[in-house]
């Protein structure tokens, strides 16, 4: 378990790191907080000839508050994201799902841009940036662009990134009136990748639910939209009949695959358990 | 409780120690041989099978010998002939066959993970990328992984050298036991599934082999917790006088039984540096270890239990399929296992008649063999669950079937109708100090009124003996070069302090720790004032080391023997010093003192000097050594066995599966505690391997023999998050054996915890009608039992 050999650049600032990837003749791999890449360059999953080090690009990094809602720095650390005022206030569902991601040795230096590229359909944050129609910044050889967390996630470990494009900060926009978020997932232990997780977000609307985001985590290639069962959400009061059905629901969004621990209809069954748990949580916060 | 130790002894024994290397280890000073760099050395890795059965067709390494870094590669064709195959068969376990085994794979590769070529280079790294250099071709043959192939006539043997896939049978039988079935009030039955798992120690294995050609020495860093038993092999194997090959094992990362086995790594170093005239470094890394570390359990166990209208119970009869390699781990065998889940099964109930069957499987994954609690985790399992399903038959609580069916304690000595003979044990005032411990009346009331609210907690027994000290009857009269017996060497440094060299090791279990304690009894002196030195096979008396619980009980009993023996050869001494008899003396407190009166007649330190610097000054005649060897083997009975008993308190989400351990008891009696500190950190560890195995460590293989899970991500092991409360009691009941009276205890946390843990999920499910039979108990199973989602694809029993 010991990495091919490879080069290592300190990138200073973006155009440094993107001139580098530039001459790498594509064989380049950015190196954020290490956590994934380090393993799967020690198990020789992949072996790129050069690692740009982005992790200390200033303009990738910090929190900040604006008209357009919450910016979080791609190389910003989970620890950052479980602990930033600003992030509690303004998307506490990240820093709720930020618990459940790993330990904090990890939670320490890996970081949420690096966790975003990833697109371990395991991976908790996706869920959530997609449950919160977030927005991620990108910037690449083309110049600087943004895609719709809804459009980000393509399939396993693929985004919509093009070749040296490097993630510059997720936006997240001011919540809606009256929003109501949950997240949560079912673990074998603590910090595990989850056997299903979710993210939730309602936006009641004259007393039924107006706008509804359910993102699963781990079921799928992707981070997976019920589509649904939120659409049996919408326009309904929250009572336990509406749970029931959006529970049900499920099974039409969802088709996980078997696994050596966990066959896919038990998986099925208990996304429909957690969304239901999900959904009396909330319930019980609307006013 | 006898008391054995005369009371004006300062006594150490028995008190909470802090263990010594602790200290040391958290200050970052722990010597591993992980740690070790040694000049000139280099590294190995290897080139390992990616099917689990096949035949080698093409094997190139000639690109491979010409990458960067590297200093030699190696096929079969280079080092198996340096060195004798080794067949893991012994002569006590009638009918078992083997294949041998030898260095590296030769034309035929059995498992994944099986080592075809070895590279050594300037770094691992480069070792590595030299690895992917090595051009390897291999028909695939038929793979004989899980119970329904190896059981299958047709199909052909998991390693061509084998007539069969059956390794050994065995059966015991006592001539009732027929009779006892047909006559039964109740029979009870079930079938157990027990998963595959792996050590998963921190320090992975490590080895440096260093041999220097001019004095003919072989130096081998190993991390092992049994040193003399590979001095022995290295000698052998290579063909070299024994005491020109020395093992060193510094601190060891966890051993729990799987360093104490041979492998083809560490054959592969030590053959490489006696090519190479250089030190040869291998440690295993993480997916290394889960392909090439003995695996453990894989048992698929039949059972019925046959009780009368009162709930006694008149027998059982049990059918132990194992699961192991493509060939018999050596030295111990990887029937060990086997042998005792057949012969544990109802050992702590006066059960008078048995039937028992063993078949032990061969099959084309890594080798298993003895990991900690060999074999006791099974028929505790077992025999614990039938005894729940009979309680609940004749509507007895769990705790009362138990007290009507333990062997009393005054009933001893005794036999178990599989033959193990116990001196004394203590079952019922273990059951009556466990029910007052965890308050089970008021458990079981909690219990009632939460299953009101809809929440369903479950409270698992599970009482259990335990096999420790064993004597040469466990390995050595099948014909295996495995040391029941220890040494030591104690003396007085010209100081006047003491030094002990003892051939029993540590792993960080405190052996060190309890040494310093029994030795400074003896001498009067405090453990601090005691050095001991241990794990290197040129430094100390030759000995079993570790396996087996035998650390404290034989190990503490040479130590014991041999301080007695320094500390008479002292009094001699000053005796002649002070024209006083030595049968007058004593030593306190640091000095020579008057026996009767306390009176302090001569330091130590003093006596030291005059038999160290001026002999001369002593009456002719006089003795004047300072240091003692002793040896002890165990006498009398053949194990000394303990026992104990352990309760778990879960809750179950029955929507999830998802088990949470809310409280864990332990009642225990392992003899003469000599430091109760770390017997409790004993238990509290072999607990927590045991749950893991209930819950979460298994080795999952799919048809062709892959490994679907070699990394920690997939592979759960218990972590602390996860981990309950763990409550312990003692009962203390010496062994008569010997002079310090003490058992073993490492492995009796493991033996029972997964039972307790699974009657208490089954208690839990009651409501619901559903059962657990399978570990470990992952959400999916307890689902399934549940009727949620489908049950895993039922294997044939034939
Ligand atoms: C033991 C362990 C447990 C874990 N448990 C969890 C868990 O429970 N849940 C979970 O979600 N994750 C878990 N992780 C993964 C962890 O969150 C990862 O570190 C994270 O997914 C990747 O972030 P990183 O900063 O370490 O990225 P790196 O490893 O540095 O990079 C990952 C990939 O993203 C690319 N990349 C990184 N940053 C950028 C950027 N700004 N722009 C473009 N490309 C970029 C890299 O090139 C690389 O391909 C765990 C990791 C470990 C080691």
């Amino acid at each position: 378990m010991k990495a091919p050999p490879f080069a290592y650049r300190l990138a200073e600032d973006l155009p440094q790191a993107l001139d580098l990837y530039a001459r790498s003749a594509g064989d380049a791999v950015y190196l954020a907080g290490g956590h994934s890449i380090v393993p799967s360059l020690s198990l020789r999953l992949q072996a790129p000839a050069l690692l740009i080090d982005i992790s200390r690009i200033a303009a990738l990094a910090g929190v900040s508050l604006g008209p357009e809602g919450l910016r979080i720095g791609a190389t910003t650390p989970h620890a950052v994201l479980l602990e930033d005022p600003l992030v509690a206030t303004h998307a506490p569902l990240l820093a709720e799902a930020a618990r459940h991601v790993a330990h904090p040795a990890i939670r320490n230096r890996a970081t949420f841009g690096g966790n975003l590229v990833l697109a371990d359909p395991a991976s908790e944050f996706p869920a959530v940036v997609r449950a919160l129609r977030a927005e991620l910044e990108v910037e690449g050889p083309e110049g600087a662009r943004q895609i719709a967390a809804e459009d980000f996630f393509l399939d396993l470990y693929t985004t919509a990134l093009q070749p040296g494009e490097i993630l510059r900060a997720v936006l997240i926009p001011p919540p809606a009136p009256g929003q109501l978020v949950a997240f949560a997932e079912l673990a074998r232990r603590q910090g595990d990748f989850a056997m299903v997780g979710a993210a939730v977000r309602l936006v009641p609307k004259a007393g039924v639910i107006g706008t509804a985001d359910i993102v699963f985590h781990s079921v799928g290639l992707t981070p997976m939209r019920a589509v649904a069962a939120e659409a049996a959400l919408i326009g309904q009061a929250l009572d336990a009949a509406t749970i029931a059905a959006a529970c049900a629901a499920v099974a039409q969004d969802l088709q996980p695959g078997d696994d050596p621990v966990l066959p896919a209809a038990t998986r099925l069954h208990l996304a429909g358990v957690l969304l239901g748990r999900l959904l009396r949580r909330v319930q019980g916060e609307w006013a | 409780m006898t008391q054995r130790f005369a009371p004006d002894r300062p006594a150490h024994i028995g008190q909470p120690h802090l263990r010594r290397n602790a200290l040391r280890h958290l200050a970052g000073r722990g010597a591993y041989v992980s740690d070790l760099a040694l000049p000139r050395m280099v590294h190995a890795a290897f080139l390992r099978s990616p099917m689990a059965h096949g035949r080698i067709t093409a094997l190139d390494l000639d690109e491979a010998r010409a990458a960067p870094g590297v200093i030699a590669v190696y096929s079969a064709a280079d080092l198996n002939p340096m060195c004798q195959g080794w067949t893991g068969v012994l002569s006590h376990f009638a009918g078992m066959t083997s294949p041998a085994q030898s260095i590296l794979a030769d034309q035929e590769v059995l498992w994944v993970g099986h080592p075809v070529a070895m590279v050594i280079a300037r770094t691992r790294a480069e070792a590595e990328d030299a690895c992917e250099k090595i051009l390897l071709d291999i028909d695939d043959l038929p793979a004989v992984a899980g119970f329904a192939p190896a059981l299958d006539p047709d199909m052909p043997a998991a390693a061509e050298a084998s007539a069969s896939n059956l390794c050994f049978r065995a059966e015991l039988k006592t001539e009732g036991a027929a009779a006892a079935f047909d006559g039964a009030a109740l029979v009870v039955e079930g079938e157990w599934r027990f998963g595959r798992h792996t050590a998963v120690t921190l320090e992975p294995r490590a080895v440096v082999a260093d041999y220097d050609p001019a004095s003919g020495q072989l130096t081998v860093h190993h991390g092992t917790q049994t040193p003399f038993q590979f001095q022995d092999v290295y000698a052998r194997q290579f063909g070299l006088p024994d005491n020109r090959v020395r093992v060193i094992s510094p601190d060891v990362g966890g051993s729990f039984g799987m360093k104490l086995h041979l492998y083809h790594e560490e054959m592969a170093t030590v053959a490489a540096s006696l090519k190479l005239h250089r030190p040869v470094r291998f440690v295993a890394d993480r997916l290394e270890s889960f392909t090439s570390d003995i695996h453990a359990r894989d048992h698929k166990v039949k059972a019925r239990m046959a009780l009368d209208g009162q709930g006694q119970v008149l027998a059982m009869e049990v059918l132990d399929r194992t699961l192991i390699g493509p060939y018999s781990t050596y030295p111990r065998t990887s029937v060990a296992e086997g042998n005792q889940v057949i012969r544990l099964m109802g050992a702590p109930y006066a059960m008078p008649d048995y039937h028992g069957v063993l078949e032990v499987l061969f099959q084309n994954k890594v080798q298993t063999s003895q990991y900690r609690a060999v074999g006791h985790p099974i028929a505790v399992q077992v025999t614990e669950a039938l005894i729940d399903l009979a309680a609940e038959k004749l509507g007895l609580d769990p705790f009362e079937m138990r007290a009507r069916n333990v062997v009393a304690d005054d009933a001893y000595p005794c036999a178990s109708a599989t033959g193990y003979r116990f001196e004394k044990l203590s079952h019922q005032e273990s059951l009556r100090r466990l029910r007052a411990l965890m308050d089970y009346d008021g458990l079981r009331a909690e219990q009632a009124a939460l299953r009101e609210k809809g929440i369903h907690r479950g409270i698992g027994l599970a009482t259990f003996v335990e096999i420790t000290n064993p004597g040469a009857a466990f390995y050595g009269v099948g014909g295996a070069r495995i040391s029941a017996q220890d040494g030591a060497v104690v003396r007085l440094t010209p100081g006047g302090e003491a030094h002990c060299a003892i051939s029993v090791t540590e792993q960080g279990q405190g052996t060190e720790t309890i040494i310093a304690q029994i030795v400074a009894d003896q001498l009067g002196l405090t453990p601090d004032q005691v050095k001991v030195v241990t794990g290197d096979t040129d430094a100390t008396p030759s000995g079993g080391a570790t396996w087996a619980c035998r650390g404290a009980g034989i190990g503490g009993e040479t130590a014991l023997r041999a301080g007695r023996k320094l500390a008479e050869q002292l009094c001699r001494i000053a005796g002649a010093i002070l024209q006083a008899a030595p049968e007058s003396l004593a030593l306190r407190g640091g000095a020579v003192v008057d026996a009767a009166t306390g009176a302090e007649r001569l330091a130590l330190a003093e006596l030291a000097r005059i038999a160290t610097y001026r002999p001369d000054t002593l009456p002719e005649g006089t003795d004047n050594s300072l240091s003692v060897a002793q040896h002890f083997a165990p006498q009398g009975y053949p194990f000394g066995f303990t026992n104990g008993v352990q309760a778990a308190w879960v809750e179950v989400d029955t929507e999830t599966g998802l088990v949470k351990l809310l409280k864990h008891w332990v009642v225990e009696d392992c003899g003469r505690i000599i430091n109760p500190l770390l017997v409790d950190e004993q238990i509290r560890g072999g607990v927590v391997q045991g749950l893991g195995a209930a819950l979460y460590e298994e080795c999952l293989y799919d048809d062709a023999g892959q490994l679907l899970n070699g990394s920690l991500a997939d592979y759960l092991v218990p972590m602390a998050g996860e981990m309950p409360d763990i409550l312990i009691g003692h009962v203390e009941t010496p062994t008569e054996d010997t002079i310090l009276g003490a058992k073993g205890v490492g492995e009796a946390g493991t033996a029972a915890a997964g039972a307790a843990v699974m009657n208490a999920v089954n208690d839990a499910l009651r409501p619901f009608g559903a059962r657990l039979c399978q570990t470990p108990m992952t959400p999916a199973r307890i689902l399934a039992a549940l009727g949620i989602g489908p049950t895993e694809r039922d294997e044939t029993w034939n």
